[in-house]
Order: C-alpha cells, then structure tokens, then sequence
C-alpha cells in the first residue's frame, strides 16, 4: 500500500485544490452582490423577490453559483472524510452518499430556478 | 489532508490536547472554518434550496417564512447560520491569501488569525442588531 493511490483518495494533483480556489470566488462575489440586493432593498417583498429570480441573468448566476457551492462542498467534505473516516468500505460509502445528495441538490437547483 | 497516513511511521508520539483553550489562534480559526463547512453542507445547504422553494413558488409560503423569521429562536438559528458562512468567508479569504503567500510569516499569520474571528463576529453581530 505504500504510497500508492486510494481509489477513496484525492486526486493527487493541484486540479481539486484548484478547484476549491475558484469555487470560493465565485461564491464570493455571489455573496457580495446578493448582499448589496438586500442592503438597497431593505425589507424585501414577494413581488421583488419574484421579478430578481424572473430575471434569465439572476437565474443563470444563482445557478452558478449553487453549482460552485456544490462542488466546493464535495471537495472540502472529502478532504474531510480522508481526513477522519480510515476504512475503505465506510469512507466509500460516505463518499458516495455525498455525491448523490449533491447531485438531487443540483438538480433541484435547476428545478427551483426555472419553475418560478 | 495528508495523503499517506498508510505509510507513517508507527510508534509515532501522539499529541492529543483538545481543549481549544490551548489552541493558537490560527487552530482555532482553522477548526472552526472545518466546522462550519461541514455544518453548512448538512443543513445549509437543504435548508437554503428549500426555503428558495417555498419562497419564490407562493405569496402564502413566502409570508409563511417570513413569519417564521420573526420568531426569535429561528432568528437564533439564522444568527448560528449567518456566523457559519461569515467565518468560514472571512477564514477562507485568509487561506486565499496565504496561498498566494501573503501574511504567511508567523506573526502576520497570527494577527490575520485574530482579524478572522473578530470579523466574523462583528458582521453577526451587526446581522443580529438588524433583525432584532
Ligand atoms: C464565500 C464563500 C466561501 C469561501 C470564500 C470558502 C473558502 C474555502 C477555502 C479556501 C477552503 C479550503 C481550505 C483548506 O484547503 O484548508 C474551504 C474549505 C471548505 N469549505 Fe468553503 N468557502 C466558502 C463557502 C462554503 C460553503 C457555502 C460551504 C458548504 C456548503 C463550504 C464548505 C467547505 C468545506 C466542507 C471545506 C473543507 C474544510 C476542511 O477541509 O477543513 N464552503 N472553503
């Protein structure tokens, strides 16, 4: 076993940390501007908060941003579970239940955004 | 995140002090950043998709919301929730800036530590003051 490559391992390159960077920009500037929404705003009302999410532009950047959250999420759980959970069967399974919420999580996201 | 734990040595001393009284600051910011991403990931996360759900589908489920914020044990929950994603934002910039080798020296790193918390903490409060 000595050095060699987990399945259940990282993806032993800089891609996923990477990744993690990226992800957290997005979300950042998501965050800023939802944020600079509210603070114009105030309280807000159904009717406002209805005409933001007609928006195709406020969609498509609400999307990409839940996406950046969701992987950003895989790869900071699973460092996390590398991290604490040793046995292959477990850590796999662990891995996996993760990776189908986020993938209902995703698809949900597209379902919310453009069914309204 | 360390990738060979197979092959460390055995008998390696093993130093476990779990009081986060001893901790630097710099651990403490860490743990909690660990924290706070795993507890926005189990209940942020569904919690925030469903609450867009309700909110945006229906006048009623978005006045159904609204009158559950004004109740002060969600507001307390809100506030929880709110410093999970202020720190781990604020502790996360610090790591962005530490990749890119800035304040990585032991006493900017440890002062960067403090403005982290601290930070995290006045945005809450602030957040709280406003919907008190
Ligand atoms: C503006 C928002 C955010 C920023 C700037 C940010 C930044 C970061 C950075 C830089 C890391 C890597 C830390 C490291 O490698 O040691 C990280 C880890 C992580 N993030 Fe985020 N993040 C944000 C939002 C979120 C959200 C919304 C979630 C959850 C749904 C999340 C979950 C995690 C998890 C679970 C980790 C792994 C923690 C660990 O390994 O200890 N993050 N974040």
């Amino acid at each position: 076993m000595k050095n060699s490559k987990q399945p259940v391992g990282a993806h032993y390159g800089w891609k996923d940390w990477m990744i993690q960077r990226v992800t957290a920009a997005v979300m950042l500037v998501y965050s800023v501007l939802i944020l600079g929404f509210f603070l114009v705003h105030g309280t807000v009302a159904f009717a406002d908060w209805k005409q933001l999410f007609q928006s195709q532009l406020v969609r498509i950047l609400s999307l990409l941003f839940f996406f950046a959250v969701f992987y950003h999420a895989w790869i900071g759980v699973r460092d996390v579970l590398m991290d604490y959970i040793k046995p292959f069967f477990i850590r796999l399974s662990l891995q996996v239940a993760v990776c189908l919420f986020l993938i209902v999580c995703s698809i949900w996201t597209v379902s919310i955004l453009w069914s309204n | 995140m360390s990738p060979h734990t197979v092959s460390s040595p055995k008998n390696r001393p093993k130093y476990y002090d779990l009081n986060l009284r001893n901790l630097p600051t710099p651990g403490l910011v860490s743990i909690f950043h660990r924290i706070t991403g795993v507890a926005m990931f189990l209940f942020l996360i569904p919690m925030a998709l469903f609450i867009l759900q309700t909110t945006l589908s229906s006048e009623a489920g978005f006045a159904s919301w609204k009158g559950y914020f004004a109740h002060p044990l969600v507001k307390l929950i809100v506030v929880g929730f709110v410093w999970s994603f202020m720190h781990h934002l604020f502790a996360g910039v610090r790591y962005l800036l530490i990749d890119l080798h800035i304040g990585i020296a032991k006493a900017p790193a440890q002062s960067s530590a403090r403005v982290v918390l601290v930070a995290g903490l006045v945005a809450t409060a602030v957040f709280a003051a406003r919907i008190w």
